[in-house]
């Protein structure tokens, strides 16, 4: 992965959040769901300026980034697609409604499209089992989808109409 | 002894909670001693799977000595096909509030967290608003006790609560070794209860009723009513309250497409059940009910005959396999090649005596697995297995 330059901007971002947990290393998941939530992902290098912030080893925070499927090292799409995989939804079909996800879009699981527009996730289970298969995108959920709904959901973000859904 | 093996509805958890304002300052003016006799003796076991008496939990916390305890109330609701926590959080908060501060005023705690699922995070704005609300009153009467809530990030094992510990401490979700139990050396190494939050909303009525209400539903060894959350092939999924006790055969009669072949019942952990042992099945836990008695989470996946239960199972793997947190070799390595096994039984390239080898690794893994994630692999792997065997050979 090429290395990252972070601006003066993003690392006193990144300061202020750890300051605000009273630079705890116990304190170090809400640092991360915090830095997340601002950044949208957290390299390595982000993870350098918590760990020295924190004063913890860069090797506990790269350790607690890759244990949480939630953390990601990559950055996500605007759109993130989430695919959930539990067993309810997978028996009702989720894996073909991934595949055409993946056919529409064109991209693999853990990926995101040229335009950084979308990107597609699977998850375990959210919940909404009497609802299955669900798909999220941000954070609004589809439920019973089918494979032929796939095109109208990603229509309803293609054109930048869809405002009100966009991820936090 | 009561026999009780019909279905019956029960309507307790979502009744209205306005008078919780009520329940509160009359209990945290009775005695702990009194509060935890009544816990027991209404035979109230923890909701979430494994059983243990709430009252004797309450106990032991009560009795460790030390200046700083905690509360929390796992709501890492992660087992696939489980949804009533979130449902209880969402419409009667402060039920799990209410024995969120009860519980404190029972062992001395004067905070309580709330450890919520990371995909529920949709919940967190209405909850922070009930806890505020919540903490209002508690100054009001002059009661100390704070609740915060902890995000979750995503991973199965911490709804073990010795993971959960280790994740709000800000580390990987690795369960500890036990002993020490919770009861003496929990979060941060100071004594905590750990409840579930259906738990707490069941200990909300048994303060608010007395223990005998509770105490006359459900059967002998499963006492009380249990949400049960109902999913894959029925015609109405959802949440229902059902006193313990009933059989299996009731419950498909009732939510079954008429078609069903068999039901998961306790999520991926849990056990798979055959038609032909629906009617010799009962949902409690373990005691002397007719034949089979299997506790749960309350996961109710029923699958009808147009499913194949080798996907079934390789689904399963497929979530094990991902979510062992790769602490402890059984587990880790366990998961791993039961799932590359039934693949190659599936494709031919071992024969079916195969099987056999794969079902003793599950049953070493259910012995040598360091918590219950690994242990119970070998619920779902061996009844599946076991009951469908030509399923998974052609």
């Amino acid at each position: 992965m090429p290395k990252i330059k972070l601006s003066e901007k993003t690392i006193g971002l990144i300061k202020d959040v750890c300051a605000d947990f009273g630079n705890q290393g116990s304190e170090l998941i809400n640092v991360l769901h915090q830095v997340q939530g601002k950044l949208g992902y957290l390299p390595a290098e982000v993870q350098e300026v918590i760990a020295k912030e924190l004063n913890i080893s860069v090797a506990k925070v790269y350790g607690v980034v890759t244990f949480y499927s939630f953390f990601t090292m990559i950055p996500m799409g605007e759109f993130p697609i989430s695919i959930c995989m539990g067993t309810a939804c997978y028996v009702r079909g989720s894996e073909q409604v991934l595949a055409e996800f993946k056919r529409q879009l064109s991209i693999e699981v853990g990926q995101s499209t040229a335009d950084n527009k979308f990107s597609l996730n699977c998850l375990r289970c959210v919940g909404a089992c009497g609802l299955a298969p669900v798909v999220m995108v941000g954070e609004k959920v589809y439920g019973r989808v089918s494979p032929q709904m796939v095109k109208n959901i990603i229509a309803e973000y293609k054109e930048g109409c869809a405002t009100e859904s966009k991820s936090a | 002894m009561t026999t009780n093996y019909q279905l019956k509805r029960a309507d307790f958890i979502f009744k209205n909670e306005n008078d919780w304002e009520e329940v509160l300052s009359k209990n945290i003016n009775r005695s702990p001693q009194e509060l935890i006799n009544e816990l027991i003796s209404s035979e109230l076991k923890g909701r979430g799977g494994a059983g243990f008496p709430t009252g004797l939990k309450w106990k032991l916390s009560a009795e460790a000595v030390d200046e700083t305890k905690y509360v929390i109330c796992n709501a890492d609701e992660g087992e696939p096909g489980t949804f009533k926590d979130r449902e209880i959080l969402s419409r009667v908060p402060f039920k799990v509030l209410t024995a969120m501060a009860v519980c404190g005023h029972v062992i001395g705690a004067k905070e309580g967290y709330i450890y919520l699922r990371g995909e529920y995070f949709f919940l967190q704005p209405e909850l922070n608003k009930a806890i505020g609300e919540f903490e209002y009153y508690c100054k009001e009467i002059n009661l100390d006790f704070k609740i915060r809530i902890f995000m979750g990030s995503g991973a199965y094992i911490c709804g073990e609560e010795t993971a959960l510990f280790e994740s709000m401490e800000g580390k990987r979700g690795e369960p500890r070794n036990k002993p020490p139990y919770p009861s003496s050396c929990g979060y941060m190494g100071k004594p905590t209860v750990i409840n579930n939050v259906e738990t707490l909303a069941h200990t909300f009525t048994i303060f608010k009723y007395g223990a005998k209400r509770f105490y006359d539903l459900g059967v002998q060894y499963s006492r009380g009513s249990k949400l049960f959350s109902v999913s894959g092939d029925t015609p109405k999924p959802g949440i229902y309250e059902l006193e313990l006790g009933m059989s299996l055969a009731d419950f498909v009669d009732e939510f079954g497409d008429g078609d069903t072949k068999a039901v998961q019942v306790g999520g991926a952990s849990g056990f798979l059940v055959p038609r032909k042992r629906f009617s010799e099945t009962a949902i409690g836990f373990q005691g002397k009910l007719t034949g089979i008695s299997l506790p749960t989470g309350g996961s109710m996946m029923l699958f009808n005959s147009s499913r194949s239960m080798f996907n079934v199972l390789d689904n399963y793997l497929e979530f094990f396999r991902e979510e062992s947190c790769g602490q402890c070799t059984p587990c880790r390595v366990g998961c791993q090649q039961l799932l590359k096994g039934i693949k190659a039984v599936k494709r031919g390239e071992k024969n079916a005596q195969y099987l056999d080898k794969l079902l003793r690794l599950a049953e070493t893994m259910q012995y040598t697995a360091k918590c219950g994630l690994g242990q119970s692999v070998a619920n779902s792997f061996s009844s599946i297995v076991e009951n469908f065997r030509e399923e998974m050979i052609y």
